[in-house]
């Protein structure tokens, strides 16, 4: 089989050995994806890192590069950072959640001479994508538990962070004012930006990052006995409107949920921080609908399906604001590598308020979810496999909630279904 | 009678959802007709001596060193842990319950001192599936997922709460936690009395002294087929 890259001269401004690596990623992408085992990102940004180590240091040069990090929100805030800078120039995106240092050379590769790059990147790896790219902005939305399996513990994490943001002095860290264990890890930065972006779930910031002691929350923000305290916030939302001390701008996003505000804002303070202007990067907010496949409203059959990812206590927390309406609810859960194999956190997540609709449990650890469900007092159907779920629930609206896994298999079954 | 469980400390030990066995608890009581109450203790809580259970879970280091002086500065809270309670202690909650801990940089604090057991860190982290086999009859097998560095060894009499056949567990001797007549100490989370009702039926046993008929949950038994078969 010949697999053409359609032309691409991938990165004029790299060296041979580069080019002749990012020519071999997008060669492999593009026959992966012509295989359908996927959208070809991770396993071509592998063999381009695999041929290149140097890779993704030199097909950033040269970019102002723009790096979103932290538990949730990671991949809606790097959409609307992306939307507002475009405002600005050409904008290289990792559009497609693919957060690894792979993902990121490949959407490098994919968009070679841009001026600008929003690279989302899983907490665990942005010390080193950020000792590579040397980015101009770093975005840090909020750190919470979520795979205790396969990450470590949210306070190992935060003091990585922490020494890895020392070593940038001329980035600007666009920080969490109201999440404790962010502002700890941001503590080293130079030149920091603070957004009372909010915090959704504090089950992880108890006790302080700094000293283990419990720290005292009040109405206006928090503080510890050894000194950590809240910063004085640059931006901040009121009324639906992005603040600081000099302007007002309208968020007016179509995504749902107080949380997808606090990421607007995140993203806005993000954009001006790289020199894009506030006006036209706010406005450009709007243009964020569906990211990644969440948010998505599909039909299927008879049905209305509503598609959101939840993967950990905070990211439902996050979403309870935004399935307030009682539809029949599906809950699909994975426990692969990507998800977590510990299913324990389900007994974080407050099942308890969905007690006045029908609710079916389902996915591969579709029992784990079902004793859950019992111990929080609903009546509920068990059907492991999601497609089946889906016909044990009625015609019209539906709420489908699934974590990483097993939301990425939902939506090939669906659009697999969908073209026969 | 209404049975209260005190759920200690899960601002500081909640890393690890363990605060799902009070809710577990809590509805296999009242399932049966029999009154329950989950008291939330949190670290600026004065604890209550009266509790009829008291749950301790797992938790970060820091939040662990913190626990343990918050617990050594409760001594009424210690005496009814020793004299009229029953106490499941799970992961970091089971390692506070001992003589002492050594944290990473090799300094030893002290426990509670109600087991005769010492906690050090291994070489490297424990982390997955366990399954071991109950050392309290009926109970079978036990499953449950462990996320932890710690190598827990138990003094001479100590009896441990199961015979690990998969995964690490306490890490000497293939034992996993510690059974007394008042404590059960391990390292299952999952929760464990999720994944394990027999357990929770034999701390609830121990105190309301009534035979507790059998639940029928759907679920429950797809669940331990998953993780034992």
């Amino acid at each position: 089989m010949v697999v053409r890259t359609h032309g691409v001269d991938p990165a004029p401004h790299v060296g041979l050995r580069t080019r002749a690596a990012v020519r071999a990623g997008l060669a492999t992408a593009a026959l992966s994806r012509r295989l359908g085992l996927g959208a070809g990102s991770i396993i071509g940004g592998r063999v381009t890192l695999a041929l290149d180590r140097q890779a993704l240091r030199r097909l950033a040069a040269g970019r102002r590069v723009m790096l979103v990090s932290g538990t949730n929100g990671k991949t809606t805030t790097s959409h609307l950072l992306a939307a507002a800078v475009r405002t600005a120039g050409r904008v290289a995106h990792n559009a497609g959640g693919s957060n690894m240092p792979d993902g990121a050379v490949a959407a490098l590769a994919e968009a070679p001479d841009t001026e600008y790059a929003v690279i989302e990147v899983d907490e665990l790896h942005l010390a080193a994508v950020a000792g590579a790219v040397d980015p101009t902005v770093v975005v840090l939305l909020n750190l919470t538990r979520d795979q205790l399996d396969r990450a470590t513990e949210v306070g190992a994490i935060a003091a990585n962070l922490r020494q890895a943001l020392a070593l940038h002095p001329s980035t600007v860290v666009v920080a969490n004012a109201d999440d404790p264990r962010v502002v700890w890890a941001a503590g080293t930065a130079t030149r920091p930006v603070w957004v009372a972006a909010g915090a959704s779930w504090l089950g992880d910031a108890t006790t302080c990052p700094s000293c283990g002691a419990t720290l005292t929350f009040t109405d206006t923000g928090w503080d510890c006995a050894c000194g950590l305290t809240r910063p004085v916030q640059d931006w901040w939302i009121d009324d639906g409107k992005a603040c600081t001390h000099d302007t007002v701008l309208p968020l007016e996003i179509r995504l749902p949920g107080q949380v997808n505000l606090g990421n607007a804002v995140m993203a806005l303070a993000a954009a001006c921080a790289a020199g894009v202007e506030g006006g036209p990067a706010a406005a450009a907010l709007r243009q964020v609908e569906v990211v990644a496949g969440r948010y998505a409203v599909v039909r299927h059959g008879a049905q209305d399906l509503r598609l959101l990812l939840a993967k950990n206590p905070a990211g439902w927390a996050g979403m309870l604001s935004m399935v307030t309406e009682p539809r029949p609810l599906l809950v699909i859960i994975n426990a692969r590598e990507a998800d977590g194999r510990d299913t324990s956190w389900l007994w974080d997540v407050p099942f308890e308020q969905f007690t006045s609709r029908q609710v079916v449990a389902s996915g591969e650890r579709a029992a784990d979810l079902g004793v859950r469900l019992s111990y929080a007092g609903l009546e509920h159907q068990t059907v492991p496999d999601p497609l089946a779920a889906l016909a044990a629930l009625p015609a019209g609206k539906v709420d489908v909630v699934a974590n990483y896994t097993a939301f990425h298999q939902l939506r090939r079954r669906l659009s697999r279904e969908a073209v026969r | 009678m209404t049975v209260t469980i005190g759920l200690l400390l899960p601002d500081v030990l909640g890393t690890y959802s363990d605060a799902g066995n009070a809710t577990i608890l809590a509805q296999r009581l009242r399932w049966r007709g029999i009154p329950a109450e989950i008291r939330t203790i949190t670290a600026h809580d004065v604890p209550p001596a009266t509790c009829e259970v008291y749950l301790l879970g797992g938790g970060e280091d820091t939040a662990q060193q913190f626990a343990a002086e918050w617990l050594r500065g409760h001594d009424q809270l210690r005496q009814a842990m020793e004299t009229s309670a029953m106490t499941l202690a799970v992961c970091a909650g089971l390692q506070l319950l001992g003589r002492s801990l050594r944290d990473a940089s090799g300094h030893d604090y002290p426990g509670l001192g109600l087991l005769d057991i010492a906690t050090a860190p291994g070489r490297r982290r424990a982390v997955g599936e366990v399954v071991s086999t109950c050392t309290l009859p009926g109970v079978g097998s036990l499953t449950g997922f462990e996320n932890h560095r710690g190598v827990t060894a138990l003094g001479p009499g100590v009896a441990p709460l199961g015979r690990v056949t998969a995964g690490i567990g306490n890490g000497t001797h293939r034992t996993e936690g510690v059974l007394t007549d008042r404590i059960v100490g391990t390292y299952l989370h999952g929760p464990v009395l999720a994944r394990n009702p027999a357990l929770a039926d034999h701390i609830l046993h121990k105190v309301t002294g009534c035979p507790l008929p059998p639940l029928d949950l759907p679920d429950q038994s797809a669940l331990r087929s998953n993780y034992l078969r």
